[in-house]
């Protein structure tokens, strides 16, 4: 059964018509999937017919190893962005961009696509002198009007920055990172492992946070 | 599986234009939310020059779940309801900011508005919509535990709270809603609500008796949140009794009402002592060619349908306004 009814997928189709280079996705799933891993495959399948800008590969998270550990895939479902040369975004979706989440999945084709307004220069600065490896993950919730703008921030700073990755991580499917983290209100930013960052923060405040990490 | 695509924010159809700094507008208005945008719409229709800075577009709506006492639907989500008003308006060709808030105003007979970020506008008239914001309990142990237990977005927050107990505090309609959304998940839902009955609307009353694992304290307050690195329970005073007793819960969301957006106003024009700014019945402020309308004002019952209604007086108050100038 489809997952868009008609008008959701000639909104979409609309949307993504603003794409301006190809986009490549590498999706992560195994063998035998997991019902999360094989819904999120269906929901990209359907996605990526919708604009002749994107295309799906689909990869075998344990036969592929070496090709997940390129990516730096730990878990799955794992949508990773590529550009249209195949090289790494650092832009990451664990688990399935619904709900609320479909903004920042589509912000972040976008973006990636060129299709971005400039951030301003003194942020772009501060941004472009960040030299360690950053590793942003923000848990969200599907039902969280708040999470998408997390997720876009982070995914923008890794776009701009190739030190910097960032994840958006759905919480119910990976309930056992949420717990490691003490997520108990989303969305959570979690820098390095040891800055947290709680609520949509404005883009600056992230930035502040990185250069604390 | 739903998708809450937000079309306004990637839509290239549409004819607005920059707020410049060089132009002196006859209106500007303030927020985002639906007094603001249908004041937005009352302007360009009345044809006066008109700018709008919009911190974010639908504000409160846009955090909806579903709406149904806005006519015209029976049903409709919040962000659908918002995707219609900023398609309504980004129809003119208004001046348009968007993604920042204002931090000061310098009154005049040509009013000032200065940005977060340091960018100044003019106009003739300014309409104040900031909206509201979740309230704080302001107890011990709150600030500290936020998001550690200490939650405000029941939708956003409920699956953390599966098979855990939790306290509701406020018995509006916010609370209710909140305790039907964690009843569905959580073992079990105690509503803490100050006065001797709950306000909520009769249909989420009898939405909620239909669940078991919900029980009521009426009168009571919440004096202390308790927890370390998470919430570990509550402390409850019954208020005729002053008695104080220890909740063991996992979670407590606030839902106690809202405060206005109204810092911006301090000091420029008159506020009440819930923070919200004063408005007479044609929505003009004690400044003169500052008007407001919405959540921040001192208007009763916080409604989409109310703060529409009195975007469009400000409005047309403002139109008249910069006509007689």
């Amino acid at each position: 059964m489809a997952l868009f009814d008609e008008k959701v997928s000639s909104q979409l189709k609309s949307i993504l018509s603003g794409m301006k280079s190809d986009i490549q996705l590498a999706f992560f799933t195994q063998e035998i999937e997991c019902p999360m891993c094989r819904e999120t495959r269906l929901f990209l399948e359907e996605f990526c017919a919708l604009s002749g800008k994107l295309t799906l590969s689909v990869y075998d998270f344990v036969k592929d190893k070496e090709k997940a550990e390129t990516h730096r895939v730990d878990k799955i479902p794992a949508i990773v962005v590529l550009d249209s040369k195949g090289n790494d975004t650092g832009i990451k979706f664990y688990g399935l961009p619904g709900g609320y989440e479909i903004n920042s999945f589509i912000k972040s084709l976008l973006e990636a696509s060129g299709q971005k307004e400039e951030l301003p220069a003194l942020l772009m600065s501060r941004v472009m002198a960040i030299k360690k490896d950053i590793h942003i993950q923000v848990f969200v919730t599907l039902s969280c009007p708040f999470c998408p703008a997390a997720v876009m921030a982070a995914h923008r700073l890794a776009l701009e920055n190739p030190n910097i990755r960032a994840d958006m991580v759905e919480s119910t499917t990976f309930v056992p990172l949420a717990v490691r983290y003490g997520v108990q209100s989303v969305p959570m930013t979690v820098i390095n492992e040891t800055q947290k960052l709680i609520g949509a923060q404005p883009i600056e405040r992230l930035v502040e946070a990185i250069e604390n990490a | 599986m739903d998708f809450n695509i937000n079309m306004t924010a990637f839509s290239t159809e549409h004819r607005t234009v920059p707020l410049q700094s060089s132009v002196l507008y006859d209106v500007i208005i303030i927020g985002g939310g639906p007094a603001a945008l249908t004041a937005a719409v009352y302007c360009m229709r009345k044809g006066v020059k008109t700018g709008l800075i919009a911190k974010d577009i639908g504000g409160q709506v846009g955090e909806t779940s579903g709406i149904e006492n806005y006519l015209g639907y029976k049903y409709i989500e919040g962000h659908e309801l918002v995707n219609k008003f900023a398609e309504h308006v980004k129809q003119f060709e208004i001046g348009f900011k968007e993604g920042i808030g204002v931090s000061r105003i310098i009154d005049g007979k040509e009013k000032s508005i200065i940005l977060e970020s340091g960018e100044q506008y003019r106009a003739k008239a300014i309409i104040l919509a900031t909206g509201s914001k979740w309230k704080k309990l302001n107890v011990p142990g709150e600030d500290k535990l936020i998001g550690k237990g200490v939650a405000y977005c029941a939708i956003c927050d409920a699956p953390f709270f599966a098979e855990k107990r939790v306290v509701v505090v406020g018995g509006g309609n916010s609370g209710v809603e909140a305790a039907i959304d964690l009843a569905k998940v959580a073992t079990s839902v105690t509503v803490v609500q100050f006065l001797d009955a709950l306000t909520a609307d009769k249909i989420l009353l009898d939405k909620l008796k239909e669940f078991s694992n919900v029980k009521v304290l009426y009168e009571h307050a919440v004096e202390r949140i308790l927890g370390e690195d998470r919430v570990s329970g509550v402390a409850i005073v019954d208020r005729k009794t002053q008695k104080v007793q220890e909740l063991k819960v996992d979670g407590i969301f606030i839902q106690i009402g809202l405060i206005p957006n109204s810092e911006m106003a301090k000091g420029l024009v008159e506020i009440n002592e819930r923070g919200e700014i004063i408005v007479d019945c044609a929505c003009r402020t004690s400044a003169e060619g500052i008007f407001a309308a919405g959540d921040v004002t001192s208007v009763p019952y916080k409604q989409i349908i109310i703060a529409a209604g009195e975007g469009a007086k400000a409005a047309l108050s403002a139109c008249d306004y910069v006509m007689r100038q």
